[in-house]
């Protein structure tokens, strides 16, 4: 008999009070009792509405079935058939437009968690102590993989499952590109990605760390001298945007990009860090994304009192809810309809105070989008000792600019068609560099696509 | 990891070394940098490239200790291996056209307006040096500059080397004196090359500055090392970290320098104190 409860199993998680001190995770997973009895509010639907909703098509109902039987490895693979990553996804996926959008329960009561379970799955199968990892047998074609986020990953994974000689060129000395220096430890602990890559490694996947392909060494190079017949550019878009107003390079103002990058990959939250930081006494965040949820949480674990400044309402806030919810319970205000102007300064070149236009919505166009407009002469001021611009990041022009006959967007863009191929003969690309800041899971499901696509390239070409 | 082949003090407190890293020394310029961490725990920092080797496959890089992370580098050693060394970085010296130039470097700037006199030298231009220093105690690249220009003019705060003076003054006395520079590249102390901006601008030549500021990544990915020029903001790390002194908001720069200095200062007496129970 299914479980007819209405509601999700809520999971476990550190109280806000307590968790918004510390870096550790904070949700805290199902326990297995949890785990069999959600899975069994799962209906196992004919036309599995759900998978349609999943970028990367894992067979939810089928997993799910495993594990409301309790065999968690069958589970498993049935996930791995699909997902490169189910630990990250199960954790970072906006499961609630996705996959549980969809879900037959979530029209009368929630759906059936299906994220929680992915995790449940995922962290159950990394726990085991005698994993097995066979290395597939080489098929001597090398393909590069630039840039070692979500779709560099997933790409180079299933290149080296089919037997590709492997090499991912990463800029910083970590690899996992956002998922490294990006989402904070309390959403996705490092040493979950770090098991990721362990588990690439051991299919025997090179990783060299410490090269900016563009600079260190050329796509061009790389194919003409290196011996690789096809290259897949993951490289994201990392570059942050600034507002552009008055203070904007006052100290204590931040990037997202760079407040996370000091907390995450170089571990300026812990006391004997090499690396400073500085959240100030009140930090207000510019923005309404997650990368904006992430950077306000962090900078109240520093100890800050934080705001959120935001220039329309909730309601068109893009964080996802969970961000969001997390947010409020842990003491992050909110300035809604609020638009900043200008940032102040103490005498000694620091950031004091922000400024803002009080903001209106305007009637929807005929998309439904309200606009926002200043309301003239309304402003107000907000005492910001650290202030951290999180309005978006675009695709960083160092390949673009180094990589001969590689077309782009007008903004920055990698053009590239349905299976990944750009305007180069054997150049992939995928995920954020591709599409503009995205998500994890699409940008997996690029990194998949364009590894069936070379691997057709490579086999034609041999 | 990246093995340390050569070290040398050119002062006491400004060290040398060459650092086998053979794909940076494959495409480095002068100009350029690197970053490197000492080991796995520590910050990223970036120094310029001071000379390399594209057949030995080495890079060098002067020092001088400022903070924990050179305070820790300086006692690493021939054998040691840096845990990364990222490069070359940023964009390469503009040489071209160019007939005679002033090569203005202060301090330990030097070292990095030595490879760029080097190449200018080398390509047939005609360099006249101008470099600076506290005292005769921390002059370096004394022999290195001499070869490479065919005027070198070295100065120092209490007159112990060379003139008393600062490079400012030389380098007015060497536009007075009738020297016409098509271009002025100046590497040093940021309120020294505002100075040398400053007096140039008064003779409208056209003057380049190298600047180095905080950065993490190097790769345009953090915005760290934003600067103002012609109004416009630009990071050091992509766009640079050369650029027109006569647009540059020095002052600006020079406030965001001191962004970090408590800490950096804490931390370097941190570290020596580790330091004084070893040795």
């Amino acid at each position: 008999m299914p479980n007819m409860s209405l509601q999700k199993n809520k999971m476990p998680e550190q109280a806000p009070d307590v968790r918004n001190k510390n870096f550790d995770e904070v949700a805290l997973g199902y326990t297995e009792e949890q785990a069999i009895d959600e899975a069994k509010r799962c209906l196992n639907c004919k036309n599995k509405p759900c998978v349609t909703g999943c970028p990367v098509q894992i067979d939810i109902p089928a997993f799910i079935a495993e594990v409301a039987e309790g065999r968690f490895e069958e589970a498993y693979k049935i996930i791995a058939k699909s997902s490169s990553l189910p630990a990250v996804c199960g954790r970072v996926c906006p499961q609630e437009t996705q996959c549980e959008s969809k879900c037959v329960r979530g029209i009368k009561g929630e759906p059936v968690a299906i994220g929680r379970l992915e995790r449940y799955v995922a962290d159950r199968h990394n726990a085991l102590a005698d994993k097995v990892i066979e290395k597939p047998v080489s098929n001597g074609h090398k393909a590069a993989i630039i840039g070692s986020g979500p779709s560099s990953l997933a790409c180079a994974g299933d290149l080296a499952k089919m037997g590709y000689d492997v090499t991912i060129f990463e800029a910083l000395h970590v690899a996992g590109g956002v998922l490294s220096y990006g989402i904070p430890e309390f959403r996705l602990p490092k040493s979950i990605v770090q098991q990721e890559i362990e588990g690439l490694k051991a299919l025997g996947v090179k990783i060299e760390t410490n090269t900016v392909v563009g600079k260190t060494v050329s796509i061009d190079e790389l194919i003409d001298e290196e011996g690789f017949e096809t290259v897949f550019i993951g490289t994201g878009a990392g570059l942050p945007r600034f507002m552009n107003i008055k203070g904007e390079n006052l100290n204590g103002v931040y990037s997202a990009n760079e407040f996370l990058t000091r907390i995450n990959l170089m571990k300026a939250y812990k006391p004997d860090s090499a690396t400073p930081i500085n959240a100030g006494e009140k930090a207000v965040v510019v923005g309404g994304g997650n990368v904006a949820m992430d950077a306000a949480r962090c900078a109240k674990r520093l100890g800050a009192d934080v705001t959120i400044v935001y220039r329309r309402t909730e309601k068109e806030l893009p964080a996802r809810a969970e961000e969001l919810e997390h947010a409020k319970e842990e003491g992050i205000k909110f300035a809604f309809l609020t638009n900043p102007v200008e940032i102040t300064s103490t005498e000694n070149g620091w950031a004091k105070s922000i400024i803002c236009e009080k903001m209106k919505l305007t009637e929807p166009d005929e998309r439904g989008r309200a606009k926002t407009v200043p309301i003239e002469g309304e402003f107000t001021e907000i005492e910001a000792d650290c202030v951290i611009m999180s309005i978006g990041t675009s695709p960083n022009p160092l390949i673009r600019t180094t990589t001969k006959g590689l077309d782009t967007q007008k903004w920055g863009g990698i053009i590239a068609d349905e299976d990944g191929l750009t305007s180069r003969e054997g150049v992939y690309a995928g995920g954020d560099a591709v599409t503009g800041a995205a998500t994890v899971i699409l940008a997996m499901g690029a990194g998949k696509k364009a590894a069936a696509a070379m691997d057709e390239y490579m086999k034609n070409n041999a | 990891m990246f093995e340390i082949l050569e070290k040398k003090n050119l002062n006491p407190f400004v060290t040398m070394m060459k650092i086998n890293a053979p794909r940076v020394a494959k495409k480095a310029e002068p100009g350029q940098f690197i970053i490197l961490r000492t080991d796995s725990e520590g910050e990223r920092i970036p120094l310029t490239i001071a000379d390399y080797d594209r057949e030995k496959g080495t890079v060098s890089i002067i020092f001088q200790i400022v903070g924990a992370t050179t305070e820790k580098l300086n006692h690493m050693n021939v054998g040691d291996f840096l845990s990364d060394f990222t490069g070359p970085l940023g964009k390469a010296t503009e040489t071209a056209g160019l007939k005679k130039v002033a090569v203005v470097g202060g301090g330990v700037g030097c070292a990095i307006a030595y490879p760029v006199a080097k190449k200018l030298h080398e390509m047939g231009v005609e360099v006249h040096a101008v470099v600076g220093f506290r005292n005769k105690e921390l002059l370096i690249l004394e022999d290195e500059f001499r070869a490479a220009s065919s005027k070198l003019v070295i100065m120092s705060d209490d007159g112990s080397v060379g003139e008393k003076g600062l490079v400012t003054d030389a380098l007015r006395n060497l536009i007075e004196s009738g020297e016409k520079y098509d271009r002025v590249i100046t590497i040093g102390p940021v309120i020294m090359m505002k100075f040398v901006c400053q007096l140039t601008k008064e003779y409208n030549i056209p003057t380049v500055a190298s600047m180095n500021p905080v950065m993490i990544d190097g790769t345009g990915m953090c915005g760290g090392c934003r600067l103002t020029v012609g109004g416009e903001t630009k990071f050091a790390c992509v766009d640079g970290p050369e650029f027109d002194g006569h647009l540059i908001d020095f002052d600006e720069a020079i406030a965001r320098s001191a962004g970090y200095k408590s800490f950096e200062r804490k931390a370097h007496e941190d570290t020596c104190n580790l330091f004084k129970g070893v040795e």
